[in-house]
C-alpha cells in the first residue's frame, strides 16, 4: 500500500517510454496508483515523481486538480449521479436526494462500512438516457429510485461482479509490440517525416 | 420537414454489435481509406481533399479542419496530433458513442491526418470516466498495431507513427484545447493565453500540434474514400456533411441521431417521429439550448432555423458540440438556470479572476434567489456580474478572461433573465412572503450538494 509494486513499475516504465517527455505519463501513473491502492497514496505520488523526473509536489499539484484522483480513501463502489441540466430535467436532483436518504450519508460522504462513495456529479455524456449514473465509471441509464434501491442492494450483496473496485479504470491496456513500435516523435529531433515525399509525381511537389 | 436521406457517415456500423471489432471494420470498407492514400495519394493531396470537404471542427467552436491543418509553419518538426475525445460539455452525447461502437474509424481518421499533416505522433486523449471506451480504444489499437496498420511502417511503407491512448483525468476545462495540452504534458489543465500562440504553430512541448475533436476526425476516412466533393455536396452554406445531434430533456424519443447538415431544423430534431417524436406529454415548449450548456438559449420563434453554423451565429447562439437540451413549459428556469452557471463555477480552474470568483457569485446569487432568499436589487447584482465577466454580455461574447469559459456562464443567465424575467422575480417576491418561514424544500435541498471541483 504505497509505491508502485514491481508489475507496476514495468508498466510505469512501458507507458513513460511511449511520450517524448516522461512528465507526460504523469496521469495515466496516476491512474495506476490509484488502481493499485484504490486511492492515491502519498507515497505513491513520491514514486511516480521519481518515475517521471519531478517533485513530489508537481505530482501533488496535478493530481489534486483532476476530480477523478482520490487523496484520501473513498468506499468500494463510487457512486457517482449526474445532476447536470440534462439530467436534472428528468429527475437527476431528486435520484441524488433519495441515495442519501438510502445510503444515509450526503454527496461527498463515504458510507461507515467503507462500502460506497456518493458524488454529486457534472455532465457524464449520456444525455439521452438521463438520468444516468456511473457506479466505479461504468454506467447505468433512466435510473429510477426503485433501480437505485436494487442496484445499491445488488452491489451490498456482491451480486455486481462485472464492476470493479474503484481505481480498476479500463481493463484492457494498450500495449506496442516491440517490433510494431514506431517509437516517440522525440522534440529535439527536426528531421522531417520520411513518408512526406510519397506518391510526390502525383501532385509535382512532394514536400510541402 | 427536411428529415433527408442523406447516408450515416460516421455512424453506418452502429447497428452491428460488433461495430466495435476489427473484423467488422474490415469487412465495412475499413482501413480502405487508409490503404488508398498510402498507396496512390501524395500527403498533400490527403490534405487538400479535406480543405475541399470543408469539414468543420465538431468539439465546439466549429472552425474548419483543413484550414486548421494548413497552420503548421512550414519546415518546424516534429509536428504532433492531439484527439480532443474529454467531452464533457453538458448535453453533448456523441463522441464517447464514435469511441465506444466505431474505434477503428476514429484510428483511421488519425493516422490520415498524420499523413496528411506530416504528424509524428499521435495521442488519443480520452476522457477518464469514460472506461468502456478506454477499453474499446486498447483493444483496437492493439489489433490495429497487430495487423500493420499503425507503427512502424503502416501497410508497409514509409508511413510510421505511433498512436498513444492516454487517460484523462476528469475536468471539462481540458476540453479546451490548449489546457488538453498542459494536461498532456502532465500538468494542471489551465488554458494558456494565446494569442500570441496558437497549437498549430506552438502545442504540444512547443511544437506543432494539431488538435482536433473525436467526431471531426471520425469523418475523414470516408472523406479520403469518397472525396472531399462528395462531402460538401451533402449540407448547405458553410455547414457540410452530415453532423450528430444529441437530442435530450423532455422529448419523446431522446436520442443520437447523425442527420445532414445545415439543412435539417430545430423543429425537426425536435418533432419529427424519427427524431425526438415531440415534447413528452404534448406540453408546450419553454426553451432549448441549441449548442450545449455554454450556448444562449433558444425559444419557439428559434424553431425553423437550419442546424447550420453560420445561421445559428447570426441567430446568436452556436451549434457548439451538437447538444440540444429541450425544456418544456413546466421547467423552472432558476432552477435550470442555475444549475448550468454550478457546472461553470465547478469547472471553472481558477487561473482567471473574473471567472473564478465571477461563476461562483452567480452561482450563490442564483442559489439565493432559488431557496427564497433574493433580494429585489439581485437581478441587477447578476447583470453586473455577467458584464464583469463578458463586458456588455453580448454574442459572440467579448470576454475578460484567458478561455470562454468564464462567458460562458453568462449564456443561461442572459437567456433566461432577458426572456423569463416574471419567473425570478417571483422567486424573489416568494422572499418577502416567507419571512421567518425557513421551510426546508425538499427538491431544492436535493439540489444542494458537493458537486464537481477543479
Amino acid at each position: 500500500m504505497a509505491r508502485l509494486n514491481p508489475d507496476n513499475i514495468a508498466l510505469a516504465r512501458e507507458i513513460i517510454a511511449r511520450y517524448p517527455r516522461p512528465k507526460s505519463a504523469l496521469i495515466p501513473l496516476l491512474h495506476l496508483a490509484q488502481e493499485q491502492d484504490g486511492h492515491v497514496t502519498d507515497e505513491a505520488m513520491e514514486h511516480i515523481a521519481e518515475l517521471v523526473g519531478c517533485t513530489p509536489a508537481e505530482v501533488l499539484g496535478t493530481a489534486s486538480f483532476y476530480e477523478m484522483f482520490k487523496l484520501e480513501p473513498v468506499g468500494r463502489y463510487l457512486v457517482n449521479i449526474c445532476t447536470n441540466i440534462s439530467c436534472q430535467l428528468l429527475g437527476g436532483e431528486e435520484l441524488l436526494h433519495h441515495a442519501e436518504q438510502r445510503l444515509g450519508i450526503t454527496a461527498g460522504q463515504t458510507t461507515s462500512d467503507g462500502l460506497f462513495t456518493l458524488e454529486d456529479v457534472e455532465c457524464i455524456a449520456a444525455c439521452t438516457e438521463a438520468p444516468c449514473l456511473q457506479v466505479n465509471y461504468r454506467y447505468v441509464h433512466e435510473v429510477s429510485t426503485e433501480d437505485l434501491d436494487r442496484l445499491i442492494d445488488d452491489l451490498r450483496a456482491g451480486r455486481r461482479d462485472d464492476i470493479p473496485p474503484h481505481g480498476t479504470l479500463a481493463r484492457i491496456r494498450q500495449r506496442i509490440p516491440e517490433d510494431r513500435r514506431a517509437g516517440p516523435a522525440m522534440v529535439d529531433d527536426a528531421t522531417p517525416p520520411a513518408w512526406l515525399g510519397m506518391h510526390a509525381a502525383a501532385t509535382g511537389d512532394g514536400e510541402r | 420537414m427536411a428529415v433527408t436521406d442523406a447516408p450515416r457517415i460516421i455512424t453506418s456500423r452502429f447497428d452491428f454489435d460488433d461495430s466495435h471489432t476489427l473484423a467488422r471494420y474490415e469487412a465495412t470498407g475499413g482501413y480502405q481509406a487508409l490503404r488508398k492514400a498510402l498507396t496512390t495519394m501524395a500527403p498533400a493531396q490527403v490534405l487538400e481533399e479535406v480543405r475541399t470537404a470543408s469539414l468543420l471542427g465538431r468539439g465546439g467552436a466549429g472552425f474548419p479542419a483543413g484550414v486548421k491543418w494548413g497552420f503548421c509553419p512550414a519546415d518546424v518538426w516534429p509536428r504532433y496530433l492531439v484527439v480532443n475525445g474529454d467531452e464533457s460539455e453538458p448535453g453533448t452525447y456523441k463522441d464517447r458513442l464514435l469511441m465506444e461502437r466505431d474505434p477503428h474509424q476514429l484510428i483511421e481518421g488519425a493516422l490520415l491526418t498524420c499523413y496528411a499533416v506530416g504528424l509524428g505522433q499521435a495521442f488519443l486523449y480520452v476522457r477518464g470516466e469514460m472506461a468502456l471506451a478506454q477499453e474499446r480504444i486498447a483493444q483496437a489499437l492493439n489489433d490495429a498495431y497487430a495487423a500493420g496498420y499503425v507503427g512502424r511502417n503502416i501497410l508497409g511503407t514509409d508511413f510510421s507513427v505511433d498512436v498513444i491512448l492516454h487517460w484523462g483525468a476528469g475536468a471539462y476545462i481540458v476540453g479546451e484545447e490548449t489546457a488538453l495540452i498542459e494536461s498532456l504534458e502532465g500538468n494542471r489543465g489551465m488554458p494558456r493565453l494565446k494569442p500570441p500562440f496558437f497549437p498549430a504553430a506552438k502545442g504540444l512541448y512547443l511544437k506543432p500540434t494539431i488538435v482536433n475533436n473525436v467526431e471531426t476526425l471520425s469523418n475523414v476516412p470516408w472523406i479520403v474514400t469518397n472525396g472531399g466533393a462528395a462531402f460538401a455536396a451533402l449540407g448547405a452554406e458553410t455547414s457540410k456533411g452530415t453532423r450528430m445531434f444529441a437530442v435530450s430533456g423532455h422529448v419523446k424519443r431522446p436520442g443520437v441521431y447523425e442527420v445532414e447538415f445545415g439543412v435539417t431544423t430545430f423543429r425537426d430534431l425536435i418533432y419529427a417521429p424519427v427524431y425526438g417524436g415531440g415534447i413528452r406529454g404534448d406540453r408546450a415548449l419553454k426553451a432549448f439550448i441549441p449548442g450545449g450548456a455554454s450556448a444562449p438559449w433558444f425559444f419557439e420563434e428559434h424553431l425553423d432555423l437550419p442546424l447550420e453554423k453560420a445561421a445559428v451565429d447570426r441567430a446568436g447562439s452556436m451549434l457548439g458540440s451538437g447538444a440540444v437540451v429541450v425544456m418544456d413549459e413546466t421547467t423552472d428556469v432558476v432552477r435550470a438556470c442555475l444549475r448550468v452557471v454550478r457546472f461553470f463555477a465547478n469547472e471553472s480552474c481558477g487561473k482567471c479572476t473574473p471567472c473564478r470568483e465571477g461563476t461562483t457569485w452567480l452561482q450563490q446569487i442564483l442559489r439565493r434567489i432559488l431557496d427564497g432568499y433574493g433580494r429585489p436589487s439581485d437581478l441587477d447584482l447578476l447583470l453586473d456580474v455577467c458584464d464583469n465577466i463578458s463586458p456588455g454580455i453580448a454574442w459572440p461574447p467579448r470576454q475578460t478572461t484567458i478561455c470562454p469559459l468564464g462567458p460562458s456562464a453568462v449564456s443561461p443567465i442572459a437567456s433566461a433573465l432577458r426572456r423569463f424575467r416574471p419567473e425570478f422575480e417571483a422567486h424573489i417576491a416568494r422572499n418577502r412572503s416567507r419571512v421567518g418561514a425557513v421551510a426546508a424544500d425538499p427538491v431544492v435541498a436535493g439540489a444542494a450538494g458537493g458537486g464537481a471541483g477543479g
